[in-house]
């Protein structure tokens, strides 16, 4: 039954689509001062239809219906009711059908929201979000529906991954979807201005709020499936350079860039044209994101092998949206006035266009790691693979001159600034982060030459923006995303620096000491529960006069044989510890595995800072509206 | 005029990845037949992970019967996922020849400490050169090589999974 709805509900959704299409083009012609009241009614009846379509999959995966392929290859009766619900979302066609809901949605809430702004801008803005979401709405329903019908019904589906069912995986495809499709109203808004003529000041602040909330969602996504990467693969690291993990991070650097050029369009009505090119990259980075990841062209924990006709339709739609936004460049771009607007070197409009530059770069280093392997296998057959040693050598170099140019850009003066601004504070500031980083340089054996600069400007950075609180005049968001930022690049340098573990075989009873720490293995106790036998140990970790334990478990699984090991992490402010142990042959012996990893809830927190600080501008944005 | 020459720059360029895209998308399919032809150099010298023996890879492979080579590192998270499987080979008596892809030795030891060695022998692979020779593009990838012919029967992608096993067995059968 909800089979049946689910499916229809698209095609209604697809007829309207078509026919916002040709109303909107059809009025956009014609001079009509106010926006037909059936484009919100049509719309709100495509939104609904949408809406009905995905939650008929939510009730099949609730109910497990396995008469629905999707359910009965993603889902089992066993699984518990948050899981069955996230598994929705966890597949290929689930995760389109949301995809394409947000789209509906952000349309929806965009036509609300912007009754202030011209007729022709906004029928031109429901022409090119209909084209996208009728590509997304024909992609479904030609090679990706999920409302297919399997016959006989199985009486059991096939079951999830048990490393997927995880509270932050199961809601991180939304959130990074969220993020991904709000660029997709960037993207038609900013087309749509280039046709009307109305790029400026005006628009700028209207487009800004859409794409702080995209950045801030882009931002969270990237953080939770950060978070599961560490907790749920418990190895240690919160970032592996996988191309998925690329993919997402690809866009967040467009945005950022965006994010900051805005406001240069918004306060000094220049840097139109590359505001215009920075919506359409990010769009398109995030849709490819969507091509390689659904297209199996990448090899990837996350992707799977793929009907091949599901590439080619994405890679042609991409392909069209791209060529269709360069046309309207060009063909408008004389329609940008650009007044002739004197630039001086020392000024936020430059220190914003350094930035850009960075983020440029970053982008191109991330792209070229995740694309070019394929580019090369096609052209010359030959196949190279890039890991996360090809991203630091060329990523962390280009930090050094990043960060010293974050501690003074942001405070520049818009037009022109005068260098006799500077004041001793700064100097101070610097002395004093110099001998921070020498204390904590001399706690360390590791001596990279490199090493010394970042510490030392990282630190520096921190306190600046921490001065910032009390002297800048710059927003309060503003403060806070850079010092959330700043926090982080100092987190993860320290966390990159000091982390250290140690791998020993050890008995009840033994104790081992490392780093003036004493670990011992105090007792194992063997229990039987439900469908596995369980080992859970009890370690003791003695500092100079504090200790705590550490709970780390092994499962044995009958049905069939696994055995996993459940790591148990003692998170202080200060630090992660991080403990796993393992059977050995050998009787009585356990391998022991304990990772030290200073400031790893600050990685957390100073990502939840930088978008919290996003958040802050968007309801501060609305504040100042009404 | 240049407004026109960066516009049909831009399109033609697009054109072109366009192109190498769809490319692409056909050539990731193809792993199973062209490609597999190709034979491997065992001429190559490696050095093992545990004992720093420099060897022939030739040594390693039995000249009667096919092998399993299967790329990893410890830094690689799917290599994590799929290593239950590969223990499931060793429990099954398969031989299954390891080669450490840019990893350091310190971390690969505790891999295979902690989770299991499944491997009759590792080498090591600093840069990447000997995994390129296999024809591999990232970690983890499985082959399945004759020791006859140096030939690649089969050739996984990805992290290994419970039907791969099965299969691993079968063509293993076959080729005795």
């Amino acid at each position: 039954m909800s089979n049946y709805l689910g499916n229809y509900s698209l095609y209604i959704a697809l007829i309207a689509s078509v026919y916002l299409m040709f109303k909107s083009y059809l009025d956009a012609n014609s001079e009509n001062k106010y926006l037909d009241k059936n484009f919100i009614l049509i719309t709100s009846i495509q939104t609904i239809m949408i809406m009905v379509s995905f939650f008929s999959l939510v009730a099949a995966f609730v109910i497990s219906d396995f008469s629905n392929e999707t359910v009965f290859n993603n889902s089992h009766t066993l699984k518990p009711l948050f899981y069955k619900v996230s598994g929705t979302w966890g597949n290929h066609e689930g995760s389109l059908l949301l995809w394409l809901l947000v789209l509906s949605i952000f349309l929806f809430i965009f036509l609300l929201n912007s009754r202030l702004q011209d007729t022709k801008y906004k029928l031109l803005t429901i022409l090119f979000q209909q084209i996208i979401i009728s590509g997304f709405l024909v992609f479904i329903l030609l090679t990706s529906n999920p409302f297919k019908m399997l016959y006989p019904i199985p009486s059991e589906g096939l079951g999830l991954n048990p490393i997927l069912q995880d509270p932050a995986l199961a809601i991180h495809p939304p959130i990074l979807y969220l993020g991904y499709v709000g660029t997709s109203i960037i993207f038609s808004a900013s087309l749509a201005s280039m046709i009307s003529g109305n790029i400026g000041d005006k628009w700028a602040s209207h487009i800004k709020k859409w794409v702080l909330v995209s950045w801030v969602f882009l931002t969270i996504g990237i953080l939770l499936g950060s978070i599961w990467a560490y907790y749920e693969l418990g190895w240690g690291g919160f970032w592996f350079w996988d191309p998925v993990e690329n993919v997402s991070l690809m866009p967040w650097f467009c945005l950022t860039a965006l994010l900051h050029t805005v406001i240069v369009l918004q306060k000094r009505n220049s840097f139109k044209e590359w505001t215009i090119i920075l919506s359409i990259t990010t769009f398109s980075l995030s849709m490819s994101g969507t091509f390689l990841v659904r297209s199996g062209i990448l090899n990837s924990i996350h992707t799977f092998a793929n009907d091949p006709s599901r590439g080619l339709y994405i890679l042609s739609f991409l392909f069209i949206l791209i060529l269709m936004s360069i046309l309207i460049f060009f063909y408008n771009q004389n329609k940008i006035s650009n007044a002739a607007k004197e630039n001086f070197i020392l000024s936020k409009e430059t220190a914003i266009l350094v930035n850009n530059w960075f983020m440029m770069f970053f982008l191109s280093v991330v792209l070229v790691g995740t694309i070019y392997p394929i580019f090369l296998e096609v052209l010359n057959g030959s196949k190279i693979s890039v890991g996360p040693p090809f991203y630091h050598n060329l990523l962390i170099p280009f930090l050094i001159p990043f960060l010293i140019f974050m501690s003074f850009g942001p405070s520049l003066k818009w037009i022109k600034d005068k260098l006799k601004n500077f004041n001793y504070n700064i100097l101070i500031i610097f002395l004093v982060s110099l001998l921070i980083s020498y204390v904590i340089l001399t706690k360390t054996e590791n001596s990279f030459l490199l090493s010394i600069p970042l510490i030392v400007l990282s630190i520096y950075l921190l306190l600046v923006t921490i001065k910032d609180f009390f002297i800048s005049k710059s927003s309060i968001s503003q403060k806070i995303s850079h010092f959330g930022f700043s926090l982080l690049i100092t987190s993860i340098i320290l966390n990159g620096l000091f982390s250290n573990e140690f791998n020993s075989n050890m008995k009840v009873g033994d104790e081992r000491i490392f780093n003036e720490k004493v670990v011992k293995l105090k007792e194992v106790n063997v229990k039987n529960v439900d469908n596995y036998k369980s080992l859970k140990a009890s370690f003791e970790v003695t500092n100079k006069n504090s200790s705590f334990a550490l709970y780390p478990e092994v499962r044995i699984y009958q049905q069939p044989l696994t055995i996993t090991s459940e790591a148990d992490i003692k998170t202080t402010l200060f630090s992660d510890n991080f403990l796993v142990f393992n059977i050995l042959k050998d009787d009585g012996y356990y391998n022991v595995r304990y990772q030290y990893k200073p400031l790893m809830i600050w990685i957390w927190i100073s990502t939840i800072l930088i978008s919290f600080g996003g958040l802050l501008s968007v309801i501060r944005k609305n504040e100042q509206k009404y | 005029m240049s407004k026109n020459i960066k516009f049909l720059g831009l399109i033609l360029s697009l054109i072109i990845i366009f192109i190498i895209l769809l490319k692409g998308l056909n050539v990731s399919k193809d792993y199973s037949n062209e490609k597999l032809k190709s034979k491997i150099d065992f001429s190559l010298n490696a050095k093992k992970l545990f004992s720093d023996e420099i060897i022939n890879i030739s040594d390693l492979f039995d000249k009667n019967s096919p092998s399993v080579v299967n790329i990893w590192a410890s830094w690689c998270a799917p290599c994590r996922e799929e290593h239950q499987f590969l223990m499931k080979l060793k429990d099954m008596n398969i031989n299954v020849i390891g080669i450490n892809y840019k990893d350091s030795p310190k971390n690969a030891k505790n891999f295979l400490s902690l989770l299991g060695n499944p491997y009759s022998e590792v080498i090591t692979d600093n840069d990447g050169t000997k995994s390129i020779e296999f024809g591999a593009i990232g970690v983890p990838e499985t082959f399945i090589i004759s020791g006859k012919t140096n030939e690649i029967i089969k050739k996984y992608i990805g992290p290994l999974t419970s039907e791969n096993l099965i299969e691993i067995k079968n063509i293993l059968k076959k080729n005795v």
